[in-house]
């Protein structure tokens, strides 16, 4: 693939948590309506790469473009406007707002009224569970629940491109299976995502392309297929 | 008897609960105690003062005045002491002995540039006329600050609760980092957070200037004493706790000064707060949180 079709292209990427280097120099390409994921042990620098890319951390060094801009070191607020959406590690919905209030701050940067409101329509057919909810306090929703609506409340700011950080981490098997089936519903949309998982036997079927992150550097990248095909893949990532 | 005495403790308490509204939102949603607090009450009361001698002698436009001056001065304050902090994750003590050395500062310099005496606003401001209700007496000057309290107070929950701009001024104060993602420029929120809190304490600042019809240097500073109490008895960021809070400590002062000894106030006002330290760490009325707007 061309770097002009590129939605996300990083080059030499190097972020560093005071004087410990947790990504060491990573390039990376997001198509255009691709799903991409980025698999790896504890502490391979998957997160990290994820806070660098939405501005939520200033990279030591390289270069992020996305959709034609250079946004290495921008604040995440900027990044946001370009149409990032980062639903982080930890989901870190507003606890305190209601669902609806959460909502509607994932549209902040809208002001049209009626598209805000078509966009939380949207949202809620595709989580019913948050249309009963939506009056409530958001902390006081299930894991699964509050999974969901970090997930709307990113849909709500109509992203060009989505960062999802571990969406399954800490879920039941059941609520597993339907955020993948979420993330398969919004790869047939066209929306292109770019996600870190440790379940990396899921996150390689939903992918088209896949990089496998190792102390902070790309060990393997290419077609998912073909990654989750790699025997050293399959014995570290994928139980055998 | 009593009657007046809670009259009055009321109406007095409307104005600590006001003063008091401001420094909990601006610890609530920037996290740190600002000492220069009670820097922009002076501050609205002297520009409520200088306002009405120098341009027009009316109340009704004063406190606008002395609102948006003690605003701009805060977001400045603000800007220029603390942004800087804030960006670098310094920490908490770092931002609060900052406060510490500003605030002396600027009282000094501003009893340098007005002298430490006590000026007074502009005789027939108000009306000196009163009214009684069932022998309890309540002066024009009284009406109108309990009325302001009230329009201000109410304008403050409108605003958190009732507007996409306060839901996200909530968002900031739960987590900024998430706000961000969100596309909320948190910089700008804590510049509008100081404002608010600026006014609300500028407003309090010419509000008590024209009930005890006294401004000066250091009247700010008398206040953040109380201001302390209001806002650890109510819990630190709890809008609502500092509503009652407030109201309380002024009925306890105007009690323990008309059945004790006026001289009391402060011993029975800080008296209560260690009390409180000791059993509600959190403030009376639970954990503190800006949702209990």
């Amino acid at each position: 693939m061309s770097s002009t079709e590129s939605l996300l292209s990083v080059a030499g990427l190097e972020v560093a948590y005071g004087r410990t280097a947790a990504v060491q120099g990573i390039d990376l390409v997001v198509g255009e309506g691709q799903v991409v994921s980025l698999i790896g042990a504890n502490g391979a620098g998957k997160t990290t790469t994820l806070r660098a890319l939405s501005g939520m951390m200033r990279p030591r060094a390289g270069r992020i473009v996305f959709a034609g801009a250079d946004i290495a070191g921008l604040p995440a607020h900027r990044v946001a406007a370009l149409g990032m959406r980062h639903v982080p590690e930890g989901r870190q919905i507003f606890a305190e707002l209601t669902v609806d209030e959460n909502l509607a701050m994932g549209a902040w940067l809208e002001s049209d009224g009626a598209e805000i409101a078509r966009r939380r329509e949207q949202v809620l057919e595709r989580f019913p569970r948050l249309r009963e909810r939506l009056t409530q306090a958001a902390g006081t929703l299930s894991g699964g629940e509050q999974q969901m609506l970090a997930l709307g409340r990113a849909l709500m700011g109509a992203p060009r491109l989505l960062l999802l950080d571990e969406p399954s981490m800490g879920l039941a098997p059941l609520f597993v299976e339907e955020i993948f089936g979420i993330i398969e519903g919004l790869k047939r949309e066209g929306v292109t995502i770019l996600l870190v998982e440790q379940n990396a036997s899921a996150a390689l079927e939903v992918a088209d392309t896949a990089y496998v992150l190792e102390g902070g550097r790309i060990a393997l990248s290419g077609p998912a297929l073909k990654v989750a095909h790699d025997p050293a893949v399959m014995a570290a990532y994928l139980g055998g | 008897m009593l009657a007046q005495q809670l009259v009055n403790g009321v109406l007095l308490g409307a104005t600590y609960a006001l003063f008091a509204l401001g420094f909990t939102l601006m610890f609530g949603v920037l996290k740190v105690i600002n000492l220069t607090y009670g820097f922009y009450f002076t501050a609205g009361a002297f520009a409520a003062l200088f306002f009405t001698r120098y341009v027009v002698a009316s109340v009704w436009l004063a406190l606008p005045v002395a609102a948006i001056a003690a605003g701009i001065i805060a977001m400045a304050c603000d800007g220029l002491l603390l942004t800087r902090l804030r960006r670098r994750g310094a920490p908490e003590l770092s931002s609060l002995m900052v406060t510490v050395g500003a605030v002396l500062a600027l009282n000094s310099a501003a009893a340098a540039l007005f002298s430490p005496d006590i000026r007074r606003l502009p005789v027939g401001l108000v009306s000196v006329e009163s009214f009684n209700f069932w022998g309890v007496r309540v002066t024009t000057a009284q009406f109108l600050v309990l009325g302001a309290s009230i329009v201000l107070v109410g304008a403050l929950i409108w605003l958190l609760r009732g507007t996409r701009v306060g839901v996200a001024i909530r968002a900031v104060a739960e987590n900024p980092e998430a706000a961000g993602l969100m596309g909320i420029n948190t910089g700008r929120t804590a510049a509008l957070v100081s404002f608010v809190s600026g006014a609300l304490a500028g407003a309090g600042g010419m509000l008590i200037g024209l009930n005890f019809n006294a401004i000066h240097p250091y009247m700010g500073e008398e206040m953040m004493l109380r201001g302390f109490v209001v806002v650890i008895v109510g819990g630190l960021g709890d809008i609502r706790g500092a509503l009652i809070a407030g109201l309380m400590l002024g009925v306890v002062e105007v009690l323990t000064a008309g059945y004790i000894d006026s001289g009391m106030k402060e011993a029975v006002s800080f008296a209560i707060l260690v009390l409180v330290l000791w059993t509600r760490p959190s403030g009376l009325f639970g954990a503190p949180k800006l949702r209990r707007a």
